[in-house]
């Protein structure tokens, strides 16, 4: 039977550790939306995700009482819109009106955010996919809760270099849309390569076309908890130090597989995957930089922390992989500055550094995510910074991603607020030498070859 | 049987134990198992019941439990043993 040891350091961990499971997302397939005449499909899409979704809130909320443990988001992600909207929408104006039918809905079934907004164009794109693409701006700036995607490469097709020259005009044209809000809506975007098809974590979650009809993933959490166990192992050797991040991961991983299993039977609907994922909250105590401060680390971003984060990374998936039949999503850890009071600690300390965190997301998921940078930063740039980073996704078969917000108004040294789970961060200095004939070019740089590893 | 966990923690005073168990004895919540510790004066009690013979709902034992706590000046908490099962055994 249970002791009152164990029974008080789950409690512990909930309590004093910032324990929780981050989010239960439910997947919705669109494609039985799909029209040529956009009233139906915005009726037929509202009418779909408000009954599927109807009891998801309530749900969460009964199985977070029954079992003590805070259950922060409950979201909503969708089939990509550019393919739900493709036949009805010809115009990006088309795509906003949607685009405000799911912030409806979201806001109808009482969820936080729903993703989906996206278009997966690796290799090309439709001209329904441009015409999303080019809507993003008007449709984040027009929506509260709509979080957008775009798959702009992976190992399989490689990079589509007009996307991603498109995207980097895209968020700028985003931050301006959102300028009165700081920029707000380019945290709202986020651009992948290798993208999963059941990332249940914003902003870059959405129901990928092998998905069932309807799916539960959830996401779990607790860097608090690795770095609480850790302060336990001060000094100890690696071999002991992977052994105690193996064990905390797979206890934080089991209760997010008792919630998927549970929120699946009430739902009726089949539990996908859980997301092993360390994702950090601006609260103190639950982040990912004081972990790898407790590894060793003066701050985030000193030289060691690459191999740190690699390590890591590694144990907290082989801990949660045996706590849970499914696994799936981003699992990784996170390093979003915004979101991390270490992380923001260390780029004001001069730790760390956008090139840093660059090399970090070569052994972590997801990329550089939340990151402020100066609101005159050039789009070319912009797109030269996602070109990188999806590289770095294709070549090591890996999902990369790129979140930044050029904040407009404001320059390297001052700060942006988000509010919320979305934290604040300093703005960053991007390296400021051109790239303008690079990513000019047009085209695509073609997929890698999978041999010759060097 | 339906197993809930009831924790009790906060400060040592006279009568916790049998404040809690009147209230769990008018539910009709029958307690299989109690272990009781004090570490540096705070009261820390773990209690196994079953639950099953309770007709009110888990939110609602739960939120009673909670005011309970509160006016006996500790902390009740209630909570299903899955929890506790999932992560502590394989």
């Amino acid at each position: 039977m249970i002791n009152i040891f164990e029974v008080s350091e789950t409690n512990q961990m909930i309590e004093q550790e910032n324990l929780d499971v981050r989010t239960i997302t439910m997947g919705i397939s669109l494609l039985d939306c799909i029209d040529d005449n956009l009233e139906n499909v915005r009726n037929r899409v509202y009418d779909k995700i408000t009954r599927m979704a109807r009891d998801l809130v309530k749900t969460g909320e009964d199985i977070s009482a029954e079992y003590g443990i805070p259950i922060v988001n409950k979201r909503i992600s969708i089939t990509p819109a550019a393919l739900v909207g493709g036949a009805a929408c010809k115009s990006p104006e088309d795509f906003v009106l949607l685009a405000q039918t799911l912030d409806q809905a979201a806001k109808e079934v009482g969820v936080n955010f729903i993703g989906g907004y996206s278009a997966l164009v690796s290799k090309g794109m439709t001209k329904a996919d441009e015409f999303l693409i080019r809507s993003i701006p008007q449709a984040l700036a027009a929506t509260d809760r709509v979080c957008s995607s775009v798959n702009l490469g992976s190992t399989k097709t490689g990079i589509n270099m007009d996307a991603v020259r498109l995207m980097g005009d895209i968020v700028l044209e985003t931050a301006k849309a959102t300028a009165d809000k700081d920029s707000l809506g380019c945290a709202k975007l986020v651009v992948f390569c290798n993208a999963p098809d059941d990332n249940p974590f914003m902003a870059g979650a959405f129901h990928g076309v092998t998905e069932a009809d309807a799916i539960i993933n959830v996401g779990v959490s607790g860097p608090g908890v690795v770095k609480h166990a850790l302060t336990q192992v001060r000094d100890a050797n690696f071999e002991v130090l992977c052994e105690t991040i193996k064990k905390t991961a797979f206890k934080i991983t089991r209760v997010g597989q008792l919630v998927a299993r549970e929120a699946a039977r009430r739902l009726d609907i089949p539990f996908g995957i859980i997301d092993l994922s360390l994702a950090p909250t601006p609260a103190v105590g639950d982040s990912v930089a004081e972990i790898l401060e407790e590894i060793g680390l003066e701050m985030a971003g000193a030289p060691g922390t690459t191999a740190a984060l690699a390590m890591l990374n590694d144990q907290v998936k082989k801990g949660g992989i045996m706590a849970s039949s499914y696994v799936g999503g981003l699992s990784g850890a996170f390093i979003p500055v915004s979101e991390d009071q270490g992380m923001i600690d260390a780029v004001n300390a001069g730790a760390l550094t956008l090139e840093k965190l660059e090399a970090m997301t070569c052994v972590c998921s997801v990329g550089l995510d939340m990151i402020a940078i100066p609101g005159d930063t050039k789009a070319t740039t912009i797109a030269g910074l996602i070109a990188d980073e999806m590289a770095i996704g294709m070549v090591n078969q890996k999902t990369t991603a790129v979140r930044v917000i050029p904040v407009i108004g404001k320059g390297v040294g001052e700060t942006v607020e988000f509010g919320g789970l979305l934290g604040y961060a300093p703005i960053m200095p991007v390296n400021t030498f051109g790239c303008e004939r690079f990513v000019n070019r047009g085209g695509r740089i073609p997929a890698p070859v999978h041999s010759f590893k060097n | 049987m339906e197993k809930t966990i009831i924790t009790v923690v906060g400060k040592d005073t006279v009568g916790i134990i049998a404040r809690v168990c009147t209230y769990l004895a008018k539910e009709q919540i029958n307690i299989l198992d109690i272990s009781q510790t004090i570490v540096d004066g705070y009261f820390n009690m773990m209690m196994v019941t079953d639950t099953s013979g309770c007709a009110k709902g888990m939110k609602e034992l739960s939120d009673e439990m909670k005011a309970l706590g509160e006016e006996i000046g500790v902390v009740i908490r209630c909570q299903h043993e899955d929890i506790f099962q999932m992560m502590h055994r394989i």
